[in-house]
């Protein structure tokens, strides 16, 4: 008969049979992920972030902004009329990590892009409540002011190449040069900006002339966000899982 | 010994400044510079004790106990527990009144809401794990802890990671992870200080005297291993330079999601839980003065605990991308959990059996027995949470938050109080605390406290979700985000003011704790051990 006195008496048996039975839960439940193919239904229309969107990415990553906004739309009647089409898999697959989050103090996230105009989030994110007097949402005014800081953009996607993000040699070469073509619509790189990036909007995001700002990076995150994938065309049952 | 911890001190202080020296942004400039004070001040201060590591706090204690490091664990305990408190009321002024935000860079809600979970995860609760853990297994195994100068490291070493996880977020340095937020380099930091954190408590493991190893050394053994499997795996990540704080998170989306909840959840599981159960393992018993309940119970509990913790993460991912499976196993083993939990939970009670009177003269044995009723009711709340039909209502709002506060407030906080109440007489060498009378002020006021803040965060909780999902007779959605936001601001302002009751029973705490060290008794209405009538 096995007895508990032996695991008692001896430290090195158990910390081997901890290790044992913790391990078991997370290999079953995380691995299937990795190669059960139904995981991330394919969809058209999803790309890698463009250089100043991946930039708008890390401010809202650095400012905290997932923990007052989720960005995961569940398939709930009430929560698919206010914030769109749920969110599906595939919608976070190059986000490293991801921005699912946990808590709604404010609203969903995962589809305001297009749904604001720059001008509309430029004045909310200064002052929040001079839009939405009710808000609770902090005021982000000095990044109107803050230049961003983008020497370093090349780096950046090569790291996310490394953790499997597919940028193509283009991109990263064209990296600084598409970063600042896209607040500038009358540049002569915006057209390769374009192709490289499939349906990239290219403007101006804060309204100020000169360097991208940090706003501009920020704003530029926020308009794409849920626009990639063209919903009136996707077929919820081809991809049933 | 002194020589390899010099020469390890030293290669830590080249390589801070090496970071420094080449740094691409100024928090890794910071941090190196933070890394070679630290080595350079460990160093002196290890020179100027001269080959003193630390002896027993009684000069007559048989073993050669080093009460020095714990003493230095429990003065941190107090302090990160009041400031991580303090930054808890911070944050939910600024949730009730969001001038308060300042709209600097960095005294903004997001940025300060990390700080707050760190603060009271890990430099409160960290500590107080720390210092219990080697007090519990130095007098369960009646042998000096093991590892010279390496349990000075450990609690040095740890507090470090504090400090540049704290200054990190204001800086706006974070993966985003929840309860993961540091970035690539502090983790490896972490990493290493945990790795020595095993080995010392393994070591003394197996000095012990005593031929079976004590319960609660199970539970501090099975947290500090688990911990370090789930850290690792959670935070690989690719920096984008090694002179640079900013990395990206080797996974991606759904994968990342779960990987994310598997650590989160079991960050409760055995941070928040398995650790403290090591805590109430210990104290308990020691304070009532009797057994354990049951021994056989133990057994089966421990295990069935840690092997169920792990398949539960699932639930914070219900009806998200994740697919349907994962979700079902999540909230089945969830459900499952609910039996182990209230094992520990009647296992602790159980142990006051015919010492129940006790609760009426002793007020730390009141704070110990309250934390296992605010672990009964958390742990009872969460299996409810984690069916799928039930988190529909609750998910993204403020009943998680109420949730875990009741355990967070109720059981981690009480259980440490104990835990303090009980050490710092020993620790000190004295007869005992300062005053028992303002233990029980702090009882009231914590209680006082934990209440407000629960039950003001599931009726804002179950209003918000209702309101989220509520139609108008017109098929319309009833409410706008903006006002189901104002409705929220009464509930916001109850939490606060729980919160800053909640606060200063800590401060008193601390008032306590620093009289208790200087060696003073109050003058006070001693607590009778006989039954007394109550008094008007
Ligand atoms: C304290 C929590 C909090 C933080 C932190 C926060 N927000 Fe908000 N946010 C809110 C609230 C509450 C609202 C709803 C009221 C409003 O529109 O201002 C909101 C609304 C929004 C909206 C409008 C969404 C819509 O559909 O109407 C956007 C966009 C937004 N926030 C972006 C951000 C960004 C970007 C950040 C980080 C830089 C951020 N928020 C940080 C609380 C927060
Ligand atoms: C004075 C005491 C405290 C106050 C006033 C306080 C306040 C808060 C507030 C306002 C939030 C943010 C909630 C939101 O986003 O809506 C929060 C989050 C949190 N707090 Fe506290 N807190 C206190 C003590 C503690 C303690 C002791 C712990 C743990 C040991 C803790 C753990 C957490 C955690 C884990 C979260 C994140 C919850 C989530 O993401 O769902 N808090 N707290
Ligand atoms: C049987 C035990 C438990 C179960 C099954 C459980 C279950 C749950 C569930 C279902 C959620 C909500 C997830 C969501 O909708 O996002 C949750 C959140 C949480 N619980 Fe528990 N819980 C348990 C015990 C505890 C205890 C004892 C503590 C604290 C000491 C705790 C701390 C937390 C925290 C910090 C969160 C918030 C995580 C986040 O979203 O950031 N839980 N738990």
């Amino acid at each position: 008969m096995f007895s508990h006195k032996k695991v008692e008496t001896n430290s090195i048996l158990m910390t081997v049979l901890i290790l044992l039975v913790v391990s078991i839960g997370g290999i079953v439940e995380i691995a299937p992920l990795f190669y059960l193919e139904s995981t991330i239904e394919k969809v058209e229309g999803m790309r890698p972030y463009s250089p100043l969107e991946l930039k708008g990415r890390n401010i809202y990553i650095r400012e905290g902004c997932y923990n007052c906004h989720s960005q995961m739309i569940r398939p709930f009647r009430d929560e698919v009329e206010r914030y769109g089409h749920y969110s599906l898999a595939a919608e976070s697959m190059y986000d490293h990590p991801f921005q699912w989050g946990s808590k709604r103090t404010g609203p969903d996230l995962a589809r305001v892009g297009k749904r604001y105009s720059d001008n509309w989030h430029r004045e909310h994110l200064i002052d929040p409540r001079a839009v939405v007097p009710e808000s609770v949402m902090p005021g982000y005014a000095f990044m109107l002011e803050t230049e961003l800081s983008y020497a370093d953009i090349e780096d950046h996607l090569v790291a996310n190449v490394r953790v499997g993000v597919p940028y193509d040699d283009e991109m990263l070469a064209n990296a600084m040069a598409d970063l600042e073509a896209q607040v500038d619509p009358d540049s002569d790189q915006a057209e390769g900006l374009a192709a490289r990036y499939g349906g990239v909007q290219i403007r101006n995001f804060d309204g100020q002339p000169g360097k991208p700002t940090e706003m501009d990076a920020l704003i530029s995150y926020l308009q794409v966000l849920g626009t990639m994938v063209d919903f009136s065309v996707y077929k919820a049952e081809e991809n049933l899982r | 010994m002194n020589v390899i911890t010099m020469l390890a001190l030293g290669l830590g202080a080249v390589l801070g400044l090496f970071l420094s020296m080449n740094a691409v942004d100024s928090g890794i400039y910071f941090h190196g510079m933070l890394l070679v004070v630290f080595c350079v001040g460990f160093a002196f201060w290890i020179w100027k004790r001269n080959g003193n590591t630390g002896g027993p706090a009684d000069p007559n204690s048989v073993v050669d106990y080093n009460d020095d490091i714990i003493r230095l664990g429990l003065i941190l305990s107090v302090f990160w527990g009041v400031i991580g408190f303090l930054v808890g009321l911070t944050i939910a002024l600024q949730l009730a009144f969001p001038v308060l935000n300042l709209d600097l860079p960095w005294t903004t809600f997001g940025r300060l809401r990390p700080l707050h979970t760190s603060a009271v995860i890990f430099a409160f609760g960290g500590n107080v794990l720390i210092c219990t853990s080697f007090w519990v297994v130095q007098r369960t195994c009646r042998a000096r802890i093991a590892g010279g100068w390496a349990p000075w490291f450990v609690v040095l070493g740890y507090n470090l990671f504090i400090v540049l996880a704290a200054t990190g977020y204001v800086l706006g340095i974070t993966q985003s992870k929840e309860y993961a937020e540091p970035e690539w380099y502090v983790d490896i930091w972490l990493t290493i200080v945990w790795v020595v954190y095993l080995l010392v408590f393994l070591g003394t493991l197996r000095r012990r005297k005593e031929p079976h190893i004590y319960v609660a050394n199970w539970f501090y053994l099975a947290f500090i291993i688990t911990v370090a499997m789930l850290h690792i795996v959670n935070n690989l990540a690719m920096p984008v330079s090694f002179f640079g704080a900013k990395s990206y998170i080797l996974w991606s989306g759904v994968q990342d999601a779960l990987i994310q909840w598997w650590y989160g959840h079991n960050a409760v599981g055995f941070f928040l839980t398995a650790g403290f159960l090591g805590i109430m393992y210990y104290f308990v018993p020691k304070q009532a003065e009797r057994p354990i309940y049951s021994y056989r119970l133990s057994i089966v509990h421990f295990w069935s605990l840690i092997f169920l913790y792990i398949w539960a993460g699932p639930h914070h991912l219900h009806y998200t991308a994740l697919p349907d499976w994962a979700q079902t196993i999540g909230m089945t083993f969830s459900i499952m959990l609910w039996m182990p939990s209230w094992g520990g939970m009647i296992n602790g009670l159980m142990t006051l059996s015919g010492a129940w009177d006790k609760l009426r003269t002793d007020p730390v044995l009141r704070i110990l027995t309250i934390s296992l009723a605010f672990y009964g009711m958390s742990t009872f709340e969460g299996p409810l949470m984690a069916i799928k039909s039930v988190n529909a209502l609750s998910h993204y709002t403020d009943w998680t938050i109420g949730h875990v506060h009741s355990g967070a407030l109720g059981w981690v906080g009480m259980v440490s109080f104990g835990a303090i109440y009980f050490l710092a007489p020993k620790l000190y060498n004295r007869e005992r605390l300062y005053s028992l009378r303002l233990v029980s002020t702090h009882f009231w006021l914590a209680t006082i406290g934990i209440v407000l803040y629960a039950s003001s965060m599931w009726v804002s909780g179950i209003m918000q979700g209702l309101m989220w999902r509520a139609y108008d007779s017109l098929g319309f959605l009833e409410y706008s985000f903006a006002e189901t936001v104002a409705a929220m601001f009464p509930f916001y302002v109850i939490r606060a003011l729980g919160g800053g009751v909640f606060v200063l029973g800590s401060i008193v705490m601390a008032y306590n704790v620093y009289r208790t060290a200087r060696g003073d008794i109050r003058d006070e209405k001693p607590y009778i051990t006989a039954p007394q009538p109550a008094q008007a």
